[in-house]
């Protein structure tokens, strides 16, 4: 019994790292009145640069560094295009979307001819588990032992960073002189403006950092939890992520929160195939698979109270006339 | 003699075609408050932005304290001991007042050690200037009036020696306002310089020691204020003589077209706005209403027109009733004959993204007159805008500009020439000339008078005490949710205040 639940709750946190990161990545745009839709498409680019670049050199590091060039590149394209020419920021979220689920089916192709594949990583070209000390033999304590072991051990490097990032954005956005202009820049930029701050430059900086955390995000999806890319294989996480973000009203620990449980039903899910449920019987898959989507309606429409996002969200800055 | 705080030397800036400011020069002292004067659209608010950094001349140069100075971003200006409180207040409104404070002047990258230093930065500035506010405390949460004083604070923090305030009476309560100036005076005191920027004459009167006057673009004069008139300043704003007094015969009422009996109306919060309040209003007279704002004016004339819901009383149109406390509709009221000029011309009267023409009918898109078949008749709309422009002097002369481009007199003229020109026969009109110049007020006042004079009835609501007093034949002065006196329009202005005030005063002849 308590197997069994550490080992649901331990693919729970597997498969709530690329939704954190991609909600952690969301919030830093979001913050400073940048909608990103566009999170999935960041994250699946990131994802496919990162395989090739892991497969082609042989190194998890390169692959992580070039899955957050690629992701970086589209959020700078994202900010061009939605700060500097203060377009419309749906759009162009969109428009990364499509380009990213396009180009990589269509790059994958011909680089590796393997049906938009990524050849498979091993060894050194993927990030293994890290076994935290003691973890071997502490295993045979009752509960707390397998608990350690098999819960809190034996996941990748971007699975604790990930987790690491949740304390980290909140000092970021609480404590620091950077966080309170990111957060006065996604309420009232004219107000940042009249300080004397960039507005332009500092949205720019979330944009960034966007960028460098959805392709995290994407190289843990390649290079960390799968062996290689494979088509479409951030599967809607981003638009999870973003209900995720909504959901925590973008707030650091409850997007945290949020994610886990997004990523407990999705874990649920895959376990509870075909499983039999006394009165019911079986369910179908279909509808266990569609469990995350079917709450994420449910939550939003109105079991989190008011959500209010970021005034200035979505607006372009432009100073009077 | 001590060099000007301020000296600007042939200002031009150009919006597209508009020229905003052309060749402006101005000197300002040290230690003294300083008015620009001028209607809306005149171009004070863009000369101070040149100052402050926020926008950039195309032309001139700007000396403080007698040095030439590049001021090209709000920066150089905070640098340069300038700092400005800006009409709309530029404030974070979920943050705390001191987060709004350091915000930009943080000085430390970690904000532990920035927010303990601007605590008690702001004790001090508290002490010396008597400028109190809860530095912990939501700005959303803060009455205007408050919010102002953390505008002062957030320049005061940067340090400035030059104090810049756009239009900062608008939002006011003439008590709030009162604060405002002395304040002010005790700035002056401590040697800072303060230019404000209005176009209320009497604050100008009661402040200043210099006045200049702009006007469209250009700075006609300045004067010593201890050596100018009010009419002088009118005449320099406007370029003509103007009437502060509107002229006007004898009203001649009729039978009564609208009739309020115990009205009461809950706000959003549940609280009693309105209570109890019943009025007639007859055919031919201007009722006026006094009140400092927010003593139910407002929720008053939204349930007449319907777009409040009343909790309980009767309201009759033309002796039949409105159903204020169920559904009562404000497109069926308009073809009942009652018109209604809201408050708030921003948010309710106009949709601003639209383009004049829109505006000029909105509300009544559905008369017959424009449409053509299932659809708009657009060539209709645009001839009788384009005749609405005409007979109200609405400028730009433009029925294809954004509404949003147009000045608040413009604006205002935009939503009275739409009401006043379907020809109803009761006509609800709040705050009518908040915000709109002294050419453009004159002639708002003239159109409700001669709406009066061709029988109609109106229902004025306003916080410009002598707007109520010109303009009305019966006053009644609310307080508190109720109707506490009614006088003629001869009643001074000490004795309406104090009935404003909630003072009840016995009446020996009755």
């Amino acid at each position: 019994m308590v197997d069994a639940l550490v080992q649901l709750l331990d693919a729970t946190i597997r498969v709530s790292v690329p939704l954190l990161l991609a909600c952690l990545a969301g919030l830093y745009s979001e913050r400073a009145g940048i909608f990103d839709i566009g999170l999935e498409g960041k994250m699946l680019a990131g994802a496919f640069a990162g395989a090739s670049a892991a497969a082609v050199s042989g190194s998890a590091w390169v692959g992580l560094l070039v899955a957050i060039l690629t992701a970086v590149f589209l959020a700078l394209v994202h900010g061009f295009a939605s700060i500097t020419h203060r377009g419309n920021q749906i759009v162009s979220g969109v428009a990364i979307n499509f380009i990213a689920a396009g180009s990589t089916i269509i790059l994958g192709q011909a680089w590796f001819q393997q049906g938009g594949r990524t050849p498979p990583l091993s060894g050194p070209a993927r990030f293994e588990p890290i076994i935290l000390p003691g973890a071997d033999a502490l295993r045979d304590v009752p509960v707390l032992g397998i608990i350690y072991s098999e819960l809190l051990s034996g996941h990748s490097l971007l699975v604790y960073v990930a987790f690491l990032m949740v304390p980290v954005t909140w000092w970021v956005l609480f404590r620091t002189r950077f966080g309170l202009r990111l957060r006065a820049v996604g309420e009232n930029p004219a107000a940042v403006d009249t300080a004397g701050i960039s507005v332009t430059w500092l949205r720019y900086r979330a944009v960034i950092l966007t960028g460098v955390l959805t392709g995290a995000a994407g190289a843990y999806l390649a290079v960390a939890q799968n062996a290689g890319f494979v088509k479409d294989m951030t599967a809607g996480k981003g638009y999870i992520a973003l209900a995720a973000l909504i959901f925590a009203k973008w707030k650091p620990v409850p997007a945290m929160y949020a994610c886990l449980l997004f990523g407990f039903l999705d874990a649920a899910s895959i376990r509870f195939q075909g499983a039999e449920w006394p009165l019911v019987g079986r369910v179908p898959v279909q509808l266990i698979n569609a469990l995350p989507f079917i709450l994420t309606v449910i939550l939003l429409a109105g079991f989190i109270g008011k959500a209010i996002p970021p005034r200035a969200g979505g607006v372009p800055y432009v100073k009077e006339r | 003699m001590a060099e000007p705080a301020i000296q600007l030397i042939g200002i031009n800036k150009s919006f597209g075609a508009v020229r905003a400011n052309r060749d402006i020069n101005l000197e300002v002292e040290r230690g003294t408050i300083h008015g620009i004067i001028g209607e809306n659209g005149a171009g004070k608010s863009t000369l101070m932005s040149i100052l402050y950094g926020f926008y950039h001349a195309d032309s001139g140069e700007i000396r403080v304290g007698g040095q030439p100075t590049a001021i090209r971003t709000p920066n150089d200006a905070i640098a340069a001991g300038i700092g400005m409180v800006h009409q709309h207040f530029m404030l974070v409104e979920n943050f705390t007042v001191i987060e709004n404070v350091i915000l930009g002047a943080e000085g430390e990258p970690l904000l532990n050690k920035s927010i303990a230093k601007a605590r008690s930065e702001l004790q001090r500035l508290e002490r010396d200037y008597g400028l109190e506010v809860d530095p912990d405390a939501v700005i959303e949460e803060l009455p205007v009036g408050l919010q102002q004083r953390v505008e002062i604070l957030k320049a005061l923090f940067r340090g400035c020696d030059i104090l810049i305030l756009d239009e900062p009476t608008g939002v006011l309560t003439p008590a709030e306002a009162d604060h405002l100036f002395r304040i002010l005076k005790m700035l002056k005191d401590e040697g800072k310089t303060i230019v404000l920027i209005t176009h209320k004459l009497r604050e100008i009167m009661a402040i200043t020691d210099t006045v200049s006057v702009m006007r469209q673009g250009t700075m006609v004069a300045t004067r010593r204020t201890a050596e100018t008139t009010v009419e002088e300043l009118a005449e320099l704003m406007v370029g003509r003589r103007v009437l502060l007094r509107v002229e006007k015969g004898e009203a001649k009422p009729a039978g009564v077209k609208l009739s309020v009996k115990n009205l009461t109306v809950k706000d959003s919060r549940g609280v009693v706005m309105v209570d109890g309040v019943s009025l007639d209003v007859r055919a031919g007279e201007i009722v006026g209403i006094a009140g400092v704002a927010g003593n139910g004016q407002s929720e008053l004339i939204e349930a007449i027109a319907g777009t409040r819901r009343a909790q309980s009383g009767t309201v009759l149109l033309d002796g039949r009733p409105i159903d204020v406390t169920g559904h009562a509709d404000p497109g069926e009221l308009r073809d009942r004959g009652l018109a209604h000029v809201p408050e708030d011309r921003h948010h309710v009267g106009l949709v601003l993204a639209f383009e004049e023409a829109e505006n000029s009918i909105l509300g009544y898109h559905d008369k017959p007159h424009y449409l053509r078949g299932p659809f708009l008749d657009i060539d209709a709309i645009h001839a009788d805008a384009r005749e609405k422009i005409a007979k109200y002097d609405i400028r730009p002369a433009n029925d294809r500009l954004k509404t949003a481009n147009f000045s608040g007199g413009n604006q205002q003229k935009i939503v009275l020439a739409r009401e006043i020109e379907q020809d109803p026969d009761v006509l609800i009109v709040g705050q009518p000339t908040r915000g709109v110049d002294v050419g453009a007020i004159e002639f708002i006042h003239k159109r409700l008078i001669a709406m009066r004079d061709q029988g109609k009835a109106v229902l004025l609501i306003s916080v410009e005490l002598d707007e109520i007093r010109s303009l009305s034949d019966r006053i009644l002065v609310m307080f508190a949710g109720r109707v506490v006196g009614e006088r003629g329009p001869d009643a001074s202005e000490g004795e309406l205040g104090l009935l404003m005030a909630g003072v009840e005063k016995r009446e020996a002849a009755e």
